[in-house]
This record gives structure tokens, C-alpha cells and sequence, in this order.
């Protein structure tokens, strides 16, 4: 099998998932009143999944920078942990390696770092071209949820559980193939209580903290599970 | 709707969204060997983040008044159940979408 292949056949789970998902973008941008070319601007440029959804709320409220810049740092800064499993992988991939990590998002960073390629597969395409495809998927579905929506009219209220009902989707798959329960429950137990305390506009940079501090505090117990 | 303001919100967003990308490789790129602990964070984080996520696009729902939660309790346990059944990512969303789309807008 070629890696290009290779590469198309294992990005069809995310063609799914990033169609859908960024059909919803654009539909909710175009409801907000920006069109076709701004869709396909931002999913070309900024290419983050939730962090666009959220970046509909910003610049349809004129919001300043130097929030958009903190909001950008608070939604994204997951991806600083996707970047640091990856350094390993990705040394080597030469001129495509700007791209790569341009293009590391969440599901593009599930695809490249789970199992290894088979026999006869580059590992550096198969990167390449999970990287392109899934790219393409976003800003296919994005215009086109923004074409759909200038051009039908109907209620789109509820449309970003989208967003939702993929992270749980993924949490789901994490769940059920992992060692990782013990990360999960810390992770979403440590979000509601800073939820509870913090309220909805600022719990994320607490949540960050607190997931930090105690995966630390654990790293023995965790580490003597595995052996 | 001011067009330059907007295109400026965009290359913000852009920039520091492919900074967070791109700062692990800058620092911890030229060295051999990345450290242990930050080897083990990279390995436990992305659970915990997901876990995270998943509060994240909840955290607007308030419990104390009406619907009290319930358009998202039921998506979410219909995404939960349906992904556990058929395991199809795409019937998943869509359907679990289509289901709070339905609830929110004629039910509650």
C-alpha cells in the first residue's frame, strides 16, 4: 500500500467528524453574518476545531486582541502537549516538518500518534498526508456549511452540541482502549469542581493548573501501575 | 462588522494558535533526549484534557433552572450509548446533534 493511500484510508473516521464539524462552523459563521470567505480564511489560517466555534463568538462581539490572543492561549494550550509527544516522532520529516506541526490538530495528532504504519509505508508521507487530507476535510465542510447556509433557512440553534457530542466521542474511544481512566476521571473531575468555583468564563486556566498538579503529584503511583 | 478589526482578530487567533503548535519543537527540539517528566505528561495529558473538553462545551448549562440540563443530559447519554453500540464517529455526532437540535427547539 502507498502511503497516500494508507493515509487516505486511515483519515476517513476524521473526513466524517471534520465534515460535520465544520459544516456546523460555517453554518453558525454565516448565521452571524460573515459569508463564505471568511470560512474558508479562518479554516485555512487559524485550522482549530473548537477554538473557531469559539472565535464566532469573538468577532461577531467585536472582541479586543488581547482577549482573542488570551482565549486563543486558554482553548489551545492543549495542543503545547500534543507538540511535546510529538517531538519524537516528527524529528527528521525535513522540509515538511513546518506543516506537520502547523497542522497538528486534535484528531490529526490522534491519527499520527496511534500504532505504526504498516510494511512499505513512509512514515514521514503517511504524516504528510494525514496532515493534508484532514486539513482539506475542515475547509471543505466549513465553505460548504457556509454555502448551505446563505442558502437554506432554517434554525441552526443547538447546532454547536456538534462540538460536544465529538469530544465525548473521543473520550468514549479514550475510555474504552486506554490504560488512561484514572487521567480521564481526574481531568473531568478537576474541570467541575473549577467550574463550581471559578464559574463558566474563567474555570479553564484553574482546570489547566489543577490537571497539571495532580498528574504530577501521581506520576509515581501511575508509573508503578504500568510496570 | 468592522472588516479589518475582524481580519486582525483572525491572524491573533492564527498566530497564537500555531505558536502553542510550534513551542514544544523550538525548546525541546534540539535535545537528544526529551525529559522523563515531560515524556510522562505527554502521555497522561490528553486524557485528562478530553475529560476537560467535554466540561468545556458543557459549562453554560445551568442545572438550576429550567430545562435544568436535561436537552444535554439525554444528548449526551444518547452519544455515550450510541457510540458504545454502533462505534461509528460520524452516527454519533450527527445523530446526537440532530437529537439536541430537536430538543432544544421543539421539546424544551
Amino acid at each position: 500500500m502507498t502511503s497516500i493511500k494508507y493515509a487516505w484510508k486511515r483519515s476517513l473516521p476524521v473526513m466524517a467528524g471534520y465534515l460535520v464539524l465544520g459544516f456546523g462552523f460555517g453554518i453558525l459563521l454565516e448565521a452571524k453574518g460573515y459569508g463564505a470567505g471568511w470560512a474558508l480564511l479562518m479554516s485555512v489560517s487559524i485550522y482549530a476545531g473548537s477554538m473557531q466555534y469559539v472565535a464566532i463568538d469573538l468577532i461577531s462581539g467585536g472582541a479586543s486582541l488581547l482577549s482573542a490572543g488570551l482565549m486563543t492561549l486558554m482553548v489551545n494550550a492543549r495542543h503545547l502537549f500534543y507538540g511535546i509527544s510529538m517531538i519524537e516522532r516528527y524529528k527528521g520529516t525535513g522540509k515538511k516538518k513546518p506543516y506537520l506541526v502547523f497542522a497538528l490538530t486534535d484528531e490529526t495528532y490522534s491519527l499520527v500518534c496511534s500504532g505504526d504504519v504498516p510494511e512499505g509505508v513512509d512514515r514521514k508521507s503517511y504524516f504528510f498526508w494525514v496532515s493534508l487530507f484532514d486539513h482539506s476535510y475542515w475547509i471543505i465542510g466549513s465553505v460548504a456549511g457556509s454555502l448551505t447556509g446563505s442558502i437554506l433557512n432554517f434554525n441552526t440553534s443547538g447546532i454547536e452540541f456538534s462540538m460536544t457530542a465529538l469530544f465525548i466521542v473521543v473520550f468514549v474511544e479514550q475510555w474504552k482502549s486506554a490504560s488512561g481512566h484514572a487521567s480521564a476521571m481526574i481531568g473531568t473531575a478537576a474541570s467541575v469542581a473549577c467550574l463550581l468555583i471559578f464559574g463558566p468564563d474563567s474555570f479553564l486556566i484553574p482546570s489547566m493548573l489543577t490537571i497539571t498538579v495532580a498528574l504530577t503529584a501521581l506520576r509515581k503511583v501511575f508509573e508503578k501501575e504500568k510496570e | 462588522m468592522d472588516n479589518l478589526h475582524t481580519g486582525q482578530l483572525v491572524a491573533v487567533i492564527a498566530l497564537v494558535t500555531v505558536l502553542l503548535r510550534g513551542i514544544p519543537f523550538i525548546v525541546f527540539g534540539g535535545r537528544k533526549k526529551t525529559p522523563a517528566f515531560i515524556t510522562y505528561l505527554s502521555n497522561v495529558l490528553p486524557y485528562a484534557i478530553m475529560g476537560m473538553l467535554v466540561v468545556y462545551c458543557l459549562r453554560n448549562v445551568k442545572i438550576l433552572d429550567k430545562p435544568h440540563g436535561l436537552p444535554e443530559l439525554l444528548s449526551v447519554g444518547a452519544v455515550v450509548l450510541l457510540h458504545l453500540w454502533k462505534r461509528n464517529t460520524l452516527l454519533s455526532i450527527a445523530l446526537g446533534t440532530i437529537i439536541y437540535m430537536v430538543l432544544v427547539q421543539a421539546v424544551f
